[in-house]
Parts: structure tokens; C-alpha cells; sequence
């Protein structure tokens, strides 16, 4: 394996690597935002993106960079959220007075992140590939650095943060102290059938760093506070897209490196989700603020997708990748109409201050509507096909009790959305909203078209995508 | 052909969006634009249900105009009716050009959203009877709570939003357990194809647990005791027209439910389970009898009335003989027509005296002699008088019921009593008498919009009540076929 070729295999990574670098001198010496700037930073991810898709597949740099469709699934997804973060999040930031051209470069040095999480195949590249993302990420939620409560969540998710690091290289270094590589193939190879106590030991730790990263209960004390303190279009995005990184590489983890050790990971796995749901469907139904509320929603959604996980194989992996990616559309639509309206210059985030949208503001209001009925599972809305991949592989599996319970919980969680719609729908207003901003309403309508009717052809395509996505990560 | 008459309603749909752009300023120009496409596109689908049940074969077993289109995860689109569905399909296509004309005045706000709503719902229920993909199927029937919500919610009465949150999660709850069910079948037997499915054989142990969680669905959606609260709660909120269509069909879909899911699908879990159904049916036929008997406000009492009512249909249905399930097939198309119309008499005294207090009432034939008349058809109906539509669905289903088990037809048969004392207690009171209440002089007789909403129902309440033979001869060898379906696998 020569430098060209292992080049060629990085190319999406080379190409943003580059592109942050360029955007960088490209910022300081500019100083100011241009249309330009903001329209080569999303080309970059874009080409990104294209990159994925036609780049060769293979390993590179000696197994630790895995291209393979899997990995371009997610690289897509992740690069294209990515790239709707950008102009929505500038908007929102210029209107507040905020004209910083580092937010466009944060974004894709986080989506480099991303991008290597989906496709590491070492625990070195698993554990860099993470730091890169989250470095990035606390930035991001401390980038209204006049704003106590901005520079509040941005410090919670750094330390937090770090902890979880902490738990992610002692749980790698214990994979590696016993199994004797960092390579998920040698690992795979020493649990074949079954793992040792010590394998287990660092499984463990690796699984509790991630399900920091990916807010699965216990693990998701730092949402709620990071969500509502973070500005709402850096919300919207990590919320979405990190999470389905996280989730893949979770996957590559568990039914890659440790798919001999189904049985015992998977206890761990219905654990986390099972709690997951609880935690986000209960605690979700006393929150106010919409962006805590979607906190604890994304709590319950990552629930969702573990269980599917759970039931590994490639089935399991399909129904999770599926179901992330209808949820990431859904939470970018979800923040880029939180972030579109502003009530006399206040930023609308309570329930109180969405009553009456439906008279003032229809089309964002039926948006919105179909973002919580999507978020109740409802047929036949996008969320609703997520629950059915993930449960119908969960009982498939054998795990019908965990997926009764899931199902249960989404029935308590489906209170919070309706009191949503409610308050939408039925209330009277307030007062007059502001003329929302171009972009991110352009956003939530194109989300919104995708959660009915566009995913019911969608899903035709992303279906056999994600099959042979999923069975990528699984059999090599 | 069923997909037309299925989607129509969205075409109603795209065309009141598209005139409200072009209708002009006036809010009452929009408005009145959209009453009209609803109405012009019900009364459409009106017309093609009836071709529908002209062109169906009734000697023909198994279902008919079938469609079927490939989609994706092995899901296919497929629809199809057959003796049991096709029925249902004109009931609901019957009573939506009547609910949007009961609507024209009493609803003059949001009148566009409302219109949208119910062609949505429409669409929605009459996917349901089509519907012979597990996956089709549930995408109607879950879909149904998003525009029924929405009815109840903006349009109901004083108590609606705790209403619309009750009707919402009750029947969210039961509905996820049936969707978890559903994926365990399509896992079980690699397919989501109804046909296909009524001639799996699941093991013994598996049918019971899917059977529990069909059940935990259809019990909510009937309503069964002791999962109706819901349901008095929702008619006595939901506005007229809302609540007819919550009686007259979406109740329906638990019945019907049962005997598409349950029967076919777990012969033997429902032949294990049947006591539980005798015994919740009775408990429910006796007891909301006596707890209509107490109710204060007339809907509240009809809507007791129909869960005592729906009582009759699961007896009919599990009772396991031809005679049973052809008497709750007809209990439910009987009681659709009945309880709508019930619905749509006390709508009438709601839009004049914005009340549905009994005791408000008194003497009404005094000033409204037509809509006594009326008011006393349906009355009768619902209390089973021969000649009326209701008397051949319950003697029907109670002569199943006999056959298969004394006791549970014997306690059943009070209930018709009981019937007849809510009902004609409720009729005393609101109809003769002395004329009371001051606040009643003024009160005005039916109109003729009104009386032109009665007298289809009238006349279906009669005719099949009169010629019974018209919905037996359709429903009758789709209804043998299930029933020799059942006992073979049965065994019995």
C-alpha cells in the first residue's frame, strides 16, 4: 500500500483537512464573512461528499482509515448535515452580531472528525478521530463567548467531555493490553468466541466513553444544560450528526471488532437503551424549554437506536443507520425552525412563546407539527419508519420485551410532542413574531417536505443503501 | 378503483389549498369554497363506493379489485375488499358528505383546516377497510389520530384538550402493542400480506401473544370495558360532525379488526380467549346500560349507548358461527347509520340552544313536531324495535351467541331492555312533557338542510332494517369462508 493510494482512500478527510486549512488564512485575512466564503466552505463539504462516493474503497494507512459503503453512508449524511449547518448557523450569529468566520471552519474540521469516526479501524484513529470531533464541538457551544450561559454549556461539555475521554482510552488501552493490537481485525480475531474478563472490562469502558458522547442514559447528564446553553443552530447540529458518527462507530466496535462477544455486549447495549427511553420519555415531560425538551427527545432517540443495535448483525446495523438518518433530518429541521423565529428580537424557546404559531405562522407551524409527529413514531411521518426498522430487527432478534418497552415509552414521550402541537395549534399568541431568516427556513421546509411525503420514496433508495451499508460494517 | 376512492379525498385536498389562493379576500369566499369541494368530493367518493359494492361479486370468495405494487423493505402497496370490507368502505363514503353538510353552519371557524381534516380522515378510514398490507394498514389506522386529534382539539367543546390528549394516548397505547405485534408476524412469516397471513399458521404460543396485543388495540378503539373511558369523554368534547364519525365508523375498526386480525390469523388464541370476551362483553353491555341510564348530558348517554352497543358485536363475533359474525357485521353497519344519526339529533338542539343538558330540554314537540318524528326513528333503532335496522343486528348476533353459550346470550338479552329504558327515558324527557323552559319558545323545527341530512340515514335505517337480506346476501360468503376457516383450524 503506497502514499498515492492511501491518499486516494482519505480523500474526503484530505479534502476538508485542506479546505479548513485554506478557510482559515482565507478568514484572517478577510476578516469578514463574505457570501463567497460561506459558499466554498459548504463546496468543500459538498465535494466531500462526492468524494465518499466516488472515492476507491479499501484500508488505508495500514488499517486504521476503513473506506468501505458504510463508511460513505455516513460520510454523506454527515457531510450534507454539515453543510446545512453552515448558512443557517452564520445567519442566526450575524443577526446577534456575531460575524466570525471560524464558525464555517469549526464545522468542518468537526466533520473531518466525523467523517474518520465512521471510518476508523484502529483505536488510534477511533480515539483521534473523537478528540477532533469534540475539540470542534466544545468551541462551537462557547461561540457566543459574551453569553454567560453559551460559555456555561460550552465549559459543561468540555469537562464532561473530557471525562468520557478518559473512560474511552482506559477502556482502549485495556482492549489492547489484552488482546495484543489496536486493530479492530486482531481484536475481532481474539473475540471470536467470546471476550475475556479483560476484554469485557475495556468493552465496557469504550461503550461508557461513547454513550457519553452519543447521550445515552446515564450517561446524558450534560445534555439537557448543553442544549439549552448553546446557540440553537449549533444545537441543531450536534445533535444530528454527531450522534449518527458516534453510532457507527459504536457499531464498527461492537459487531465488527466484538461480534463474537454478541451476547455479552448486548446486555449492556438493552440496559443503555431501555434507560435511555425511560430517562428521555419521563424527565422530557416536566421541561418548558423546547431545546431541554429536545434534549431529553434525543436522549430517548438514542435509546431507540441502541435497541436496534442491540440486536446486531446486519439487520440490527441497518435498522440503526436508518433510523439515525431520519432522525438527524429530523433534529436539523427541528433546530433550523427553532432557530428561524424570534419573537421582538427574543429568540423563541419556551412553550409558551410557540402558542398560537399556527395563526401567525402556518407553514413553519405545520413544519413543526410534522417534526413532533415524526418524533411520536406516527405513520406515516419518517420517524415512524425508524421505529419500524429498529423494532421489527429488535423482535426479530428475540428481544420483544425490550422493544415493548421502547414502544411504551414512546407512548409517554408522545405526551410532550402533542402538548407541543397543542400549544401550536390551539393557544392564543403572545404577540407578532419577527420575519424569519431565509436560509433556516429554507432548511425546515426542505426537512419537513422529507419527513411527508418525500421519505416515502426516499426510503426506496436509502433501504437497500443502508443494507449494504450496514453489511459492509458487519462481515469483512 | 379503490385507490381512487381512496385518495380522492387528498384530490378534495389539493383543490380547497388551491382555491384558497385564488378565492379572494374575503374569509367568507374561502370558506364557503372549501365547504363545497369537501362536499362535491365526499359526495364523489359517495358515488364511486356505490359502483364499488354494484361491481363486487358477492358470490365470489376471497377479495376483490385488487391492487398491488411493489415498495421498498419487501413492503408491498396492496388493497382489496372483500364481503366484510366493502360495506364498511359505503358506510364511510355514506356518512361523509353528511357530516361535512351537518358542519356547513355550525362551524364557522377555521372552516378550511376543518374541511382539510375530515377528507384527510376520509381517505384515511377508508385505507383501512382496503388496506391488505400489515404495514398499509397500520399507516391508516394510526394515521387517523393525527386529523382526529386535530377535530377534537380545535373544534371541540369546553373540556376538549383533555379530550383530545385521552382519545390520543389511549389509543397510541394499544396501537404500539399491535405494531409490535405486527413486526413480530412479518418476522415470523416473511410477509406482510394479509391473504398471506390468514393462512399462516402460527404455533399455539406465539398466536397468543399476538392476539393480546391485536386485542390491546381493538379493545381501546371498540371501546371495550374497562378501556372505554375515553370514549365519553371524546364525543361529548368532539363536535357534531366529529363525533358521528368517531360512533359511525372508527369504532367500527375495532370490530372489524377482529374479524380481519384475530379470527383468521389466531383461531386458536381467540377460541382460548373467548370467556374473556363473553365476560367483558356483558360486563359492558350490562353496565354502561346502567350507566347511560344516569348521564345528564344526551351525548354522553349515546356514547355509553354505543359501547353497550359494540358489546353486541364482539359477542357476535367471537361466538364462532356464521350467525354471529353476519349479526355483528350488520350490529356495526346498523349502529354506524344509528348512532351517527343519534349524534347528528342532538347537534341539531346543541347549534340552536348551545346546550346538551337533559334537563335544558322538555316539550320539544311542541315547537318541533318533524324532528320529534325523527328523533323517534332513531330512537327506536337504537333500542332494537323490528323494522328498524337495529332489531336484526342484535336478534342476529344474540341467536350466534345462543348457539355457542347460553349464559353470556341470556345477560346480553337485559341489555336490550336496559336499551329501551335509556333510550325512551332520554326521548320522554328532551321530546314531550310540558314545554318548560322559556328559553325553548323560540326554538325552530328542521330546516331543510337538516331534514335533507335525515332522510338518507331514515331511509337506510329502515331498509336494510326491513331487508335484511341486502347487506347478508353481500357480507354472507366472505363471512362462511372465515367461519369454515376457523373451525378447520380449530378443529371444531
Amino acid at each position: 500500500m503506497n502514499a498515492a493510494s492511501n491518499i486516494l482512500l482519505a480523500g474526503p478527510e484530505v479534502i476538508l483537512a485542506v479546505s479548513a486549512l485554506v478557510l482559515l488564512v482565507w478568514g484572517a485575512f478577510d476578516r469578514k464573512v463574505s457570501a463567497a466564503f460561506i459558499g466554498a466552505s459548504m463546496l468543500a463539504l459538498v465535494a466531500a461528499a462526492v468524494a465518499a462516493v466516488v472515492g476507491p474503497h479499501g484500508r488505508a494507512f495500514d488499517g486504521g482509515l476503513i473506506a468501505d459503503t458504510g463508511a460513505m453512508f455516513s460520510k454523506v449524511v454527515i457531510y450534507v448535515a454539515s453543510a446545512l449547518a453552515i448558512p443557517v448557523g452564520q445567519r442566526w450569529f450575524r443577526t446577534r452580531g456575531i460575524d466570525r468566520f471560524e464558525y464555517p471552519v469549526l464545522v468542518i474540521l468537526a466533520a473531518l472528525g466525523m467523517g474518520m469516526m465512521v471510518a476508523a479501524g484502529d483505536l488510534i484513529s477511533l480515539y483521534v478521530s473523537i478528540e477532533l470531533q469534540s475539540l470542534a464541538l466544545y468551541v462551537l457551544a462557547a461561540f457566543r463567548r459574551d453569553d454567560a450561559r453559551s460559555s456555561e454549556a460550552g465549559l459543561k461539555y468540555f469537562v464532561l467531555g473530557a471525562l468520557s475521554s478518559g473512560l474511552l482510552l482506559y477502556g482502549a488501552s485495556l482492549i489492547y493490553g489484552f488482546a495484543g493490537s489496536t486493530h479492530f481485525d486482531v481484536i475481532a480475531s481474539a473475540a471470536q468466541s467470546g471476550a475475556g474478563a479483560g476484554l469485557v472490562f475495556g468493552l465496557v469502558f469504550l461503550i461508557c466513553g461513547l454513550a457519553f458522547k452519543v447521550s445515552a442514559a446515564p450517561f446524558h447528564m450534560w445534555t439537557p444544560d448543553v442544549y439549552e446553553g448553546a446557540p440553537t443552530p449549533v444545537v441543531g447540529f450536534f445533535a444530528g450528526a454527531p450522534k449518527l458518527a458516534a453510532m457507527v462507530l459504536l457499531a464498527r466496535i461492537l459487531v465488527e471488532a466484538f461480534g463474537g462477544a454478541v451476547l455479552q455486549w448486548r446486555q449492556v447495549l438493552i440496559a443503555l437503551a431501555i434507560i435511555s427511553v425511560a430517562v428521555g420519555a419521563f424527565a422530557g415531560l416536566a421541561q418548558k424549554n423546547l431545546k431541554r425538551l429536545w434534549a431529553y427527545s434525543s436522549i430517548a432517540n438514542i435509546g431507540y437506536a441502541l435497541v436496534g443495535l442491540a440486536a446486531g448483525g446486519p439487520a440490527g446495523v441497518q435498522s440503526m443507520l436508518l433510523f439515525m438518518v431520519l432522525y438527524v433530518i429530523d433534529v436539523t429541521g427541528f433546530f433550523a425552525c427553532l432557530a428561524a423565529l424570534t419573537r421582538e428580537g427574543r429568540p423563541l424557546e419556551t412553550f409558551d412563546d410557540f402558542a398560537g404559531l399556527m395563526r401567525e405562522r402556518p407553514m413553519l407551524c405545520l413544519a413543526m407539527t410534522s417534526f413532533c409527529l415524526s418524533a411520536i413514531g406516527l405513520p406515516p411521518f419518517s420517524g415512524f419508519w425508524g421505529k419500524v426498522f429498529v423494532f421489527q430487527a429488535a423482535i426479530a432478534a428475540g428481544l420483544a420485551p425490550a422493544a415493548v418497552i421502547a414502544l411504551v415509552g414512546s407512548v409517554v414521550a408522545a405526551f410532550y410532542y402533542l402538548r407541543l402541537i397543542k400549544t401550536m395549534w390551539l393557544d392564543p399568541a403572545p404577540g407578532q413574531t419577527d420575519a424569519p431568516t431565509g436560509e433556516a427556513v429554507a432548511v425546515t421546509y426542505a426537512t419537513a417536505l422529507f419527513a411527508f411525503p418525500a421519505v416515502l420514496i426516499a426510503l426506496v433508495v436509502l433501504y437497500p443503501w443502508a443494507r449494504t451499508a450496514a453489511a459492509a460494517l458487519v462481515i469483512r | 378503483m379503490l385507490s381512487l376512492i381512496t385518495f380522492l379525498p387528498l384530490l378534495g385536498v389539493a383543490a380547497i389549498l388551491i382555491t384558497r389562493q385564488f378565492a379572494g379576500p374575503l374569509q367568507e369566499d374561502r370558506d364557503g369554497a372549501a365547504r363545497m369541494i369537501a362536499l362535491v368530493t365526499t359526495v364523489g367518493v359517495l358515488v364511486l363506493s356505490v359502483i364499488l359494492v354494484v361491481r363486487f361479486n358477492p358470490a365470489q370468495s376471497g377479495f376483490q379489485f385488487t391492487e398491488e405494487a411493489s415498495w421498498f423493505a419487501g413492503l408491498h402497496y396492496r388493497m382489496g375488499v372483500d364481503g366484510i370490507s366493502v360495506l364498511f368502505v359505503l358506510l364511510t363514503a355514506f356518512l361523509m358528505p353528511l357530516c361535512i353538510a351537518a358542519s356547513w353552519r355550525s362551524i364557522t371557524n377555521r372552516v378550511v383546516e376543518y374541511m382539510i381534516a375530515f377528507l384527510v380522515l376520509e381517505t384515511l378510514v377508508i385505507g383501512v377497510f382496503c388496506a391488505l398490507d400489515l404495514i398499509v394498514f397500520y399507516l391508516f389506522f394510526e394515521g387517523q389520530l393525527i386529523p382526529m386529534f386535530l377535530i377534537i382539539g380545535i373544534w371541540g367543546g369546553a373540556n376538549r384538550v383533555y379530550a383530545a390528549f385521552k382519545f390520543f394516548l389511549y389509543t397510541l397505547l394499544g396501537s404500539v402493542l399491535m405494531l409490535a405485534a405486527i413486526l413480530a408476524m412479518i418476522g415470523i412469516a416473511h410477509t406482510s400480506s394479509i391473504p398471506e397471513l390468514m393462512s399462516y399458521r402460527f404455533s399455539p404460543a406465539v398466536q397468543t401473544w399476538l392476539w393480546l396485543a391485536f386485542f390491546a388495540s381493538f379493545a381501546v378503539k371498540l371501546p371495550m370495558w374497562p378501556v372505554h373511558t375515553w370514549l365519553p369523554d371524546a364525543h361529548v368534547e368532539a363536535p357534531t360532525a366529529g363525533s358521528v364519525i368517531l360512533a359511525g365508523i372508527l369504532l367500527k375498526m375495532g370490530g372489524y379488526g377482529f374479524l380481519r386480525f384475530s379470527l383468521p390469523m389466531f383461531p386458536n388464541a381467540s377460541v382460548q380467549f373467548t370467556p374473556l370476551i363473553f365476560a367483558l362483553s356483558v360486563i359492558a353491555i350490562v353496565y354502561t346500560s346502567l350507566v347511560a341510564f344516569r348521564q345528564t348530558d344526551m351525548k354522553k348517554l349515546i356514547a355509553y349507548s354505543s359501547v353497550a352497543h359494540m358489546g353486541f358485536v364482539t359477542l357476535g363475533i367471537f361466538s364462532g358461527n356464521l350467525l354471529g359474525v353476519q349479526g355483528a357485521l350488520f350490529q356495526m353497519l346498523s349502529h354506524g347509520v344509528i348512532s351517527g344519526a343519534l349524534f347528528l339529533c342532538v347537534g341539531v338542539v346543541y347549534d340552536r340552544m348551545h346546550t346538551r343538558e337533559i334537563a335544558f330540554y322538555g316539550g320539544v314537540v311542541n315547537r318541533m313536531p318533524l324532528y320529534a318524528a325523527v328523533f323517534m326513528l332513531f330512537t327506536m333503532g337504537n333500542v332494537g324495535l323490528p323494522g328498524t335496522s337495529g332489531f336484526v343486528g342484535e336478534i342476529t348476533s344474540l341467536t350466534g351467541v345462543y348457539a355457542a353459550n347460553t349464559w353470556p346470550a341470556i345477560l346480553a338479552t337485559t341489555g336490550i331492555i336496559l336499551s329501551a329504558v335509556y333510550a325512551l327515558t332520554l326521548y320522554r324527557n328532551v321530546i314531550f312533557g310540558e314545554l318548560a323552559n322559556p328559553k325553548l319558545a323560540a326554538i325552530t323545527d328542521l330546516g331543510r338542510r337538516e331534514s335533507l341530512i335525515f332522510a338518507p340515514l331514515m331511509i337506510a335505517t329502515l331498509a336494510i332494517g326491513l331487508q335484511p337480506a341486502l347487506v347478508f346476501h353481500i357480507t354472507g360468503v366472505s363471512a362462511e369462508q372465515l367461519i369454515a376457516a376457523y373451525h378447520m383450524a380449530t378443529s371444531r
